[in-house]
């Protein structure tokens, strides 16, 4: 049976693959079915979504107005930038340069933060005005328009199952820092960096879809 | 780590010592096995469920049930046995062991995974069952809203621990799809692949594409109970309709995830016995990624008369009536391959031959139902119920159960004893006719599915179908004992019992550690039983 060795560690591919190039494949090929998987699970919200402004277009139309379009916009930039670190983080992993790989990490940490304190706030004023879901829905100026607590079900459903999706990618990230920082990836071995960097990818990628269709209905 | 070289009688169950070796191992074939038991043990609990229901049903009246038990009890008996035993049954269990098997691989590609679904499934589980402990749940399997979302049992955590157990489906279904993409032995091109292999990786397919989306339709309803968002509640201005089309867009290809496996079992099972070359190998291969696509458009025929337009009507009825075509191929393929090969009795067989009257009688009776216009009539009859019984238990547990007997010695190295396997099998498949049909005859006369009462006029047929069931369990007894006591005193079954050509046989039985003492490499087909080694087969000098 052989064996590989990364230049920078000294990993081995797991028994039952022939080589790291093989186990390389397999992991991209299992992260890709995943992520469809993911598609799947988001399709379901985005088609309940879609129903939504089919049956009540004036109601959507109405509450949308209660989502401040700004803290969104500021949120899509901060995760553009993030996507950006993440893809410097990946390449520098290809190469070796650890030091970079944390650092880029970090910065890609320090936007997802800042990314779940504007929803923080976002989430806190909604839910002291009474802007909830569905049957919890109390906030006074809206009340006259009808079925408007589905539109903040459908909101706060979405961005809370995408701020979970967040929220475990800076797990990830904090774990995949660590194993950086002892220099475990090279240019024969960047398995984890690189599928952390398609989670990050698709985790931004459905953000750039709920932006527009949450906060900038026209 | 892994060692190449096999030390002589060292195999997956001495490989390693004590309930944690199992517990913690990432050995595809003790995994496989570990699923076999504990499914095995919620198909009993589905099963006192099923016979409780039947035992209510033996006179008209109330016999020993409230109706809210009642309605608990056929509850249960769906839940379980569809989400924790038919779904993961084959695949899990059986397709764990055989899958890396038969490709050549040491394993699957993601070990680790593949024991997180075990866990996943545990979890999923043990948290639905848990609710017999608290209110139960009593809104049917199909958890349609709005009921769902006002019954006062515990439907919540029922919803999690499907919601859970879908993830380990998932899991299970990506670990099969990138094994056979990667891992595959020198040699075993696509065409070379054992129909169970191909009949595995559609099932996946289905797996990866239809349960994310029944996850996301349990936790909608989930937080509805919770939190009232409102998305399938009329009264807040969702739509219940909504619920229909997302669950059943997941429960129709689950049919497929549920049978297709099943139908990969009977095609590898039918050549090695009849001695001959499957018949139309590329026909049975495509029609299985016929029938898993087709399973994608048809959901709507669940809801004939949930108030979707006449026109969705028409479509899915039509829709529907295409998944006879690819499931005909399949049939006649088999009948082609039985067709002037040797028709032998074993236990495997047995249940072969029940699977192939009882599928096709589920079968046709679909196409009944795929019509509008008697579907109508037809609705929630025990028509529907004898319909997917036939499809579901005739189907994936007859084919289930060949396997099982096809596969026992080399899942133990040990091998049954044959007449009381005949026996139990002839019981198993009589016992499910007697229970089964008169439901077809109750259904069309117009007793309705679901009710802990009827009318005196479908006695004698009820008391048939309860008298039936116990036959079903007198049959699984005495499967349980002859292999139970093949465990413990059974005879060396030999690495190759039946003669096969697939390369889960052609090592030691039960498999050493890494499956092959030597890095298999394939030179044809799968099925070539031709001249000398059919011969050789039939004579068992392998
Ligand atoms: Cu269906």
């Amino acid at each position: 049976m052989g064996s590989t060795t990364s230049v920078a560690g000294q990993r081995q591919h797991a028994h039952h693959f022939k080589n790291g190039r093989e186990e390389f494949e397999a992991c991209k090929q299992g992260m890709w079915i995943f992520l469809v998987t993911e598609v799947l699970f988001f399709s379901g919200l985005f088609l309940a979504y879609a129903i939504l402004r089919v049956f009540y277009p004036e109601m959507v139309a109405a509450a949308h107005h209660e989502l401040d379009w700004k803290m969104g916009g500021l949120n899509t930039v901060v995760l553009l930038i993030s996507s950006w670190t993440m893809a410097r983080a990946v390449s520098a992993a290809q190469r070796g340069q650890a030091q970079k790989v944390v650092s880029f990490l970090l910065a890609t940490f320090i936007c997802a933060g800042i990314f779940m304190c504007v929803k923080y706030m976002e989430y806190s004023h909604k839910i002291h005005e009474g802007l909830l879901p569905g049957s919890l829905f109390s906030f006074k100026d809206l009340l006259s328009v009808d079925k408007v607590g589905l539109f903040f079900s459908v909101y706060f459903v979405m961005t809370g199952i995408h701020g979970l999706h967040v929220l475990i990618g800076m797990g990830l990230i904090l774990w995949i820092m660590k194993r950086a920082s002892r220099n475990e990836f090279g240019p024969n071995y960047f398995t984890p960096v690189e599928m952390l960097g398609l989670y990050w990818h698709f985790v931004d990628l459905v953000w750039i879809y709920l932006f527009p269709l949450l906060y900038l209905v026209s | 780590m892994a060692t190449s070289t096999v030390q002589h009688g060292d195999n997956y169950i001495n490989h390693s010592q004590g309930i944690m070796s199992w517990l913690k191992t990432l050995d595809h074939k003790r995994i496989g096995i570990m699923y076999l038991f504990s499914i095995l043990f919620f198909f009993l609990v589905g099963g006192i469920f099923a016979l409780l229901v039947r035992l209510e049903l033996l006179a008209p009246g109330m016999q020993f049930m409230s109706q809210d038990k009642y309605n608990q009890a056929f509850t249960y008996h769906g839940a379980i046995m569809v989400f924790m035993v038919i779904i993961p049954l084959i695949p899990a269990a059986i397709g764990n062991f055989v899958l890396p098997m038969m490709v050549g691989a040491k394993d699957v590609a993601f070990p680790r995974w593949n024991l997180a679904s075990y866990y996943v499934y545990m979890t999923g589980a043990l948290v639905a069952a848990s609710t017999l402990f608290m209110n139960g749940v009593d809104t049917g399997w199909t958890f349609y809203t709005p009921y769902s979302i006002r019954t006062n049992t515990s439907a919540a955590w029922v919803l999690m621990g499907a919601f859970i157990m879908g993830f380990s489906s998932i899991l299970t279904g990506l670990n099969f799809i990138v094994t056979v993409h990667k891992l595959r032995a020198p040699g075993l091109s696509w065409d070379r692949l054992p129909l169970f292999v191909w009949a595995l990786y559609a099932t996946s397919i289905i797996q990866i594409l239809a349960t994310p989306v029944l996850a996301i339709t349990l936790f909608l309803l989930i937080l509805e109970r919770t939190l009232g968002i409102g998305i399938f509640d009329p009264k807040l201005g969702g739509d219940p309709v909504l619920f229909q089309h997302f669950f059943w867009f997941y429960s129709h290809p689950a049919v497929y995830i549920m049978v297709l496996p099943a139908m990969g079992v009977i095609s590898e099972v039918i050549p090695v016995f009849s001695r001959k070359p499957i018949f139309g190998y590329k026909a049975i291969a495509a029609a299985t990624f016929g029938i898993a696509l087709v399973s994608f458009i048809v959901w709507g025929h669940h809801m004939f008369v949930s108030g979707q337009s006449a026109f969705a009507n028409y479509v899915f009825s039509l829709l529907t009536m295409f998944v006879a075509i690819p499931t005909g191929v399949k049939v006649f393929s088999w009948l082609g391959t039985l067709y002037k090969g040797s028709l032998r009795f074993d236990a495997p067989m047995l249940y072969v031959y029940g699977f192939l009257i009882v599928f096709t009688i589920g079968g046709l009776t679909g196409m009944f139902l795929a019509t509008v216009s008697l579907d109508v009539h037809l609705t929630d009859t025990y028509f529907v119920v004898a319909h997917f019984h036939y499809v579901m238990v005739g189907g994936t547990l007859l084919g289930f159960m060949a396997g099982l007997h096809y596969w026992f010695p080399k899942f133990t190295g040990k091998m049954y004893k044959e007449s009381t396997a005949t026996w139990a099998a002839l019981i198993i498949n009589i016992g499910f006719n007697v229970t089964f049909f008169p439901q077809f005859i109750l259904g069309a006369l117009g007793m309705p599915r679901r009710y802990a009462d009827y009318l005196p006029q479908f006695e004698t047929l009820n008391r048939l179908s309860t008298v039936g069931s116990w036959f079903i369990l007198l049959g699984f007894l005495v499967v349980a004992y002859n292999l139970w006591s093949a465990l413990k005193s059974g005879v060396k079954a030999g690495n190759n019992p039946w003669g096969a050509l697939t390369l889960e046989w052609q090592t030691p039985s039960p498999p050493p550690h890494e499956n092959f003492t030597n890095d298999p490499v394939v030179t044809e087909g799968p099925y070539e039983y031709v001249g000398e080694k059919a011969l050789m087969g039939v004579n068992g000098a392998v």
